[in-house]
């Protein structure tokens, strides 16, 4: 869409449009159809083409003040109303009050001869005199292609039909025809081919057993349009379309801050809890405690005499009720008081799209100040990954325009990562909550992480998240050197902790012991050796003195040998020793 | 609608005497198709049914509200309303031969 959204309604430019009244059509189509012109909607049976029409002659006559005719083809006028009755429109009362004005056209082929020239004037004539009787501002013929199989020359037929759209435009009547969805063509009998200001193409299709009816414009002349395919449908007080982006992001963001009933939450949000009127997803494999959390965050709400809407998709109202009654958080007055509505069912019940026109409704209805989904995981089961996060984002812009507050569970599976699943909503949401078991020494305990939480400077502290008969507790979680400890093992590290410090300071007496004793030690080695040094000198001495008196003796002796020899001794003895030195002899 | 063989397959000569053939023709206007569809009904009562039938010429121009009754789409459109069963005939009535089939005053 091109055209600002908040402008409704839109400011019609170009093309005067007629307000359909259903809803969100007329936002898809930025004012209605084309006024004054005859616009084809065509689909498969049973997708709810009479309805459309019929629901755009209703509102037109009790909306906008524009009288309708219907120009039915194949139902006649009790099948007809039996038809609506069901969706609350009195089209009897309509007729009686003359806004609403029903002629049955029926034609059976083998009552009619064809002996020559003819046309359609009969039909016109019709058309005109039905039109006048109560000054008809629009007009449904259900379906034109009944003519084909009643008419035999088609030569004559296609002829009377470009005249008759013609005409149409010429009355100034917004005419909304129908057509069968044909092979490959939008209709069977190619009535497109007719009508080139507005297509409308409604088809159902079935995924995982369950129907979804989806609406497209296919064509819509002179006007900007959404051209995706919007999913709609058939409830007790007519359609609904859903577009997906009919709100836009366009809605005032609050300054609000709303406490999340757990003092330290609030804290870990910025210290003030979370904005009115933002999403929070909170997620966290199974048993986590997302369900206690969200049932803290209703009780705080109630308890400030908000409205609270909750769906639970997986357990009973007094089934929640019983089990928050057991960590401290009892429900039931609120419930008692009207504050809190519970909307429990299967996701499988229904489709997607019901879930959320069911949610629609109950807060147009209700008018809460927060909505709970619990889980959104569960819608898993009945759509693909994109479909439901294009439904819950269609659901978060639908609270947040209404400024409510969206609380969404989200169970993580065992095997994926925690942040990754999620439906892939976590970029739709302001607010994130992790909770997830931290394991360890045979425990395994909760830790609460703030992922994200926009506009506010959030904590980026884990939290060990202890539930008891108390409620709900935020404890610091140890943080050190063997990591994230909780539970038990927190209370048995910070034991250890201390017998650690003990045993460190008795290390170290038992160090300075062993110095002192080595310091001992060493001195004696000192002194030991010393003594032994002392000792060694001592002998030293002595063998000097002892090796001098053996040279003494020793030379003494040669003296007395040489005496006994009777040798001029000390010569001879010179002589000879000369000779051996020098080695010349 | 109980019909019986004899109502659905008349052929001519068939009739009773006193039966008179009721005929509506519904027209728009004085169109040509219109005036020929007269035209040719006329001659062809004269031929075959005269003096025991009655033709009511019906102008929804003048009378819009009576299309309704007997579901007239086409113009011009021969209703025979007497004897049963209701036969309709459209277009000018030109092609003779099948409005005497479609008459039931010649066998199909």
């Amino acid at each position: 869409m091109s055209q600002p959204v908040n402008e409704t309604p839109p400011a019609p430019r170009g093309i005067e449009k007629a307000p359909t009244g259903i809803r969100g059509f007329d936002e898809i189509t930025q004012g209605g159809l084309p006024r004054g012109r005859p616009t084809l909607v065509c689909g498969s049976a049973g997708c709810g083409k009479t309805l459309f029409g019929l629901e755009f002659l209703v509102r037109g006559a009790t909306q906008f003040d524009e009288p309708g005719a219907i120009v039915s083809f194949e139902e006649n006028i009790e099948e007809l109303t039996q038809n609506v009755a069901s969706l609350g429109f009195d089209l009897d009362e309509l007729v009686a009050q003359k806004k609403l004005v029903i002629d049955y056209v029926h034609v059976e082929r083998s009552e009619i001869e064809e002996t020559g020239e003819y046309d359609l004037d009969g039909l016109f004539v019709r058309l005109a005199y039905t039109i006048d009787s109560i000054g008809a501002k629009r007009i449904v013929l259900d379906t034109l292609e009944a003519l084909f199989a009643a008419l035999p020359n088609e030569g004559i037929l296609r002829a009377e039909l470009r005249r008759l759209f013609r005409w149409l435009k010429d009355r100034g009547v917004t005419a909304v025809i129908t057509g069968e969805r044909g092979d490959g063509a939008l209709t069977r009998r190619g009535l497109e081919e007719y009508v080139s200001d507005c297509v409308i193409l409604l088809e159902q299709r079935v995924r995982e057993r369950v129907a979804t009816r989806y609406l497209r414009v296919v064509k819509y002349r002179g006007t900007s349009h959404g051209t995706n395919e919007y999913p709609f449908l058939v409830q007790e007080d007519g359609i609904s379309v859903l577009p997906v982006t009919s709100l836009g992001l366009t809605h005032v963001a609050s300054d609000e801050r709303i406490s999340t009933g757990i003092p330290r939450l609030d804290a870990m949000l910025g210290g003030k809890g979370l904005y009115r009127g933002s999403s929070v997803l909170l997620s966290g494999t199974a048993g986590t405690g997302k369900t206690s959390l969200s049932a803290y965050l209703v009780a705080a709400a109630c308890k400030r005499g908000e409205r609270v809407l909750y769906f639970a998709f997986e357990e009973s109202q007094s089934q929640i009720i019983r089990n928050m009654r057991s960590i401290g958080v009892d429900l039931k007055p609120y419930v008692d008081g009207g504050l809190l509505r519970y909307q429990t069912a299967r996701p499988t019940l229904f489709g997607l799209e019901m879930h959320l026109a069911t949610i629609h409704r109950q807060v147009d209805e209700f008018g809460p100040s927060m909505v709970v989904v619990d889980p959104i995981t569960n819608f898993m089961a009945i759509g693909s990954e994109l479909e439901v996060s294009s439904m819950l984002m269609r659901l978060i812009d639908f609270l947040k325009s209404r400024l409510i507050t969206g609380v969404f569970t989200s169970l993580t599976g065992g095997g994926n990562a925690l942040e990754r699943t999620d439906v892939g909503v976590s970029s739709l949401m302001d607010t994130w909550l992790l909770v997830r078991f931290l394991e360890g020494n045979g425990e395994r305990n909760r830790g609460l992480y703030v992922l994200k939480s926009r506009g506010m400077q959030h904590s980026n502290q884990v939290r060990e998240y202890v539930l008891s008969e108390r409620g709900i507790e935020l404890l610091d979680v140890y943080a050190g050197s063997s990591g994230v400890l909780t539970g038990a093992a927190r209370l048995a590290q910070e034991a250890k902790e201390r017998a650690e410090a003990q045993l460190r300071l008795q290390e170290m007496e038992r160090k300075q012991r062993e110095l002192e004793r080595k310091r001992a030690l060493l001195e004696a080695q000192i002194a030991a050796m010393r003594a032994q040094f002392e000792a060694e000198e001592a002998e030293m001495t002595t063998t000097s003195r002892e090796h001098a008196q053996f040279e003494k003796e020793l030379s003494r002796d040669r003296e007395d040998l040489a005496r006994a020899r009777h040798a001029d001794a000390a010569r001879d003895t010179t002589h000879v020793h000369v000779n051996l030195n020098g080695g010349a002899e | 609608m109980k019909t019986a063989l004899a109502d659905v397959y008349r052929p001519e000569g068939a009739l009773g005497g006193d039966d008179v053939w009721e005929m509506r023709l519904y027209i728009a206007g004085q169109t040509r198709k219109s005036l020929a569809a007269i035209a040719n009904l006329t001659r062809l009562c004269e031929e075959h049914l005269q003096g025991k039938y009655r033709i009511e010429v019906i102008d929804l121009l003048e009378q819009p509200q009576r299309a309704q009754g007997d579901q007239i789409l086409a113009i011009p459109t021969l209703v025979r309303k007497l004897p049963a069963p209701m036969r309709k005939i459209i277009g000018d009535l030109s092609n003779t031969d099948r409005v005497l089939v479609g008459l039931d005053l010649r066998a199909r």
